[in-house]
């Protein structure tokens, strides 16, 4: 053990059963994101991803994962926690896209309205938040971003390693058009 | 890797150095010193400057990671050569509940001894060292300064101290 350089990677590999995925399995790239739902950083991220998604369609499988960093950002715990309430029931993506649509209101009646909004059990997904249900999963995904190098939020991964590059839409896809000529 | 500052490439203490005895002021009527740490690690994050957007992002995920740390039973202690009463200032306004070192007088005496003091800007690196129960230095990484170093680095190294110790 000595001062040495080390290449930040995934350490926890994308897993079909428990992390969240948008795009097909057998797609040559896969983008993780590590991302904080009161970060303004990530807010300016999110249009940038759905942009991407769409020019590379089925060639890109996009992975959410969370990252809130509390010390900075008071609300961003419960409105993970939130993002994995609906998860529960079936809709992560729609709460995670409301959520990062409004970032300035994430407050607990906030979450409520927005899971009343997506037509979710009210009863369970108020329980879940109030037991705090899904913070244990919130934090194995932290910590798993903290092993993998993550530095900040948003912290991107491509093909299992850390995107240090900018997220701005032309730098972000041009890493991603790389990463799938060296796939191809 | 390239140094953009100008100034000398410092000479960073080597692992299984004995990390440098200091005692320094984290507010201003407490101090802080390495010897009454001897028997537990120690997590030394050099940084910069208070307020600047990359020490902040840094000392804020140190914060959030400060239990995973407190496992390994370390302490962090953050240190740059600002004076207590703007370390007092950034730490309420950012939340932040370990101790920030002043190395303010002699200036930056303690990131000289430890190889990380940048001359021209008369700051630290932003450095990190983890420092053994025996107060041997087992780890050490200078990352670029606008380059927030993570916490996977720290966390590697404590792994490593239980089991090098074998006790």
């Amino acid at each position: 053990m000595s001062t040495s350089q080390w290449e930040p990677a995934l350490t926890n590999p994308v897993s079909d059963e428990r992390d969240h995925i948008q795009g097909p399995p057998d797609a040559p790239v896969t983008l993780v994101e590590y991302g904080d739902y009161e970060c303004p950083y990530c807010g300016a991220a999110y249009p940038i991803i759905k942009e991407i998604q769409a020019r590379m369609g089925d060639r890109l499988r996009f992975v959410f994962r969370n990252f809130p960093i509390t010390t900075s950002h008071p609300h961003s715990q419960q409105a993970a926690e939130a993002a994995e309430a609906a998860s529960a029931q079936g809709k992560f993506w729609e709460m995670h896209d409301i959520l990062y649509e409004n970032q300035e209101d994430l407050q607990q009646q906030d979450l409520l309205v927005y899971g009343e909004r997506l037509g979710l059990q009210v009863d369970r997904f108020t329980t879940d938040l109030a037991e705090h249900i899904h913070l244990e999963r919130v934090r194995e995904d932290f910590m798993s971003g903290v092993h993998s190098g993550v530095n900040g939020t948003p912290t991107f991964f491509i093909n299992g390693r850390r995107h240090d590059g900018s997220y701005e839409t032309e730098t972000l896809l041009g890493a991603l058009e790389r990463a799938l000529s060296r796939e191809t | 890797m390239s140094n953009t500052s100008g100034s000398h490439p410092p000479m960073l203490l080597a692992t299984g150095s004995e990390a440098p005895a200091f005692e320094l002021p984290c507010t201003p009527d407490q101090t802080v010193s390495l010897t009454e740490l001897r028997g537990q690690p120690v997590i030394l994050a050099f940084y910069p400057e208070d307020w600047s957007p990359v020490c902040s992002d840094q000392m804020a995920l140190y914060q959030e990671v400060l239990p995973e740390f407190r496992k390994f039973n370390a302490e962090l202690l953050g240190i740059s050569v600002d004076s207590v009463w703007c370390h007092l200032a950034f730490a309420k306004d950012r939340n932040l509940h370990f101790p920030l070192l002043s190395d303010f007088e002699p200036k930056g005496a303690v990131a000289r001894s430890y190889g990380v003091y940048r001359t021209k800007e008369g700051t630290s690196e932003r450095a990190l060292f983890v420092i053994d129960e025996d107060g041997i230095v087992r780890w050490s990484y200078i990352s670029p300064v606008g380059v927030n170093p993570g916490a996977d680095g720290i966390l590697h190294a404590l792994e490593g101290l239980g089991k090098d110790s074998g006790s």
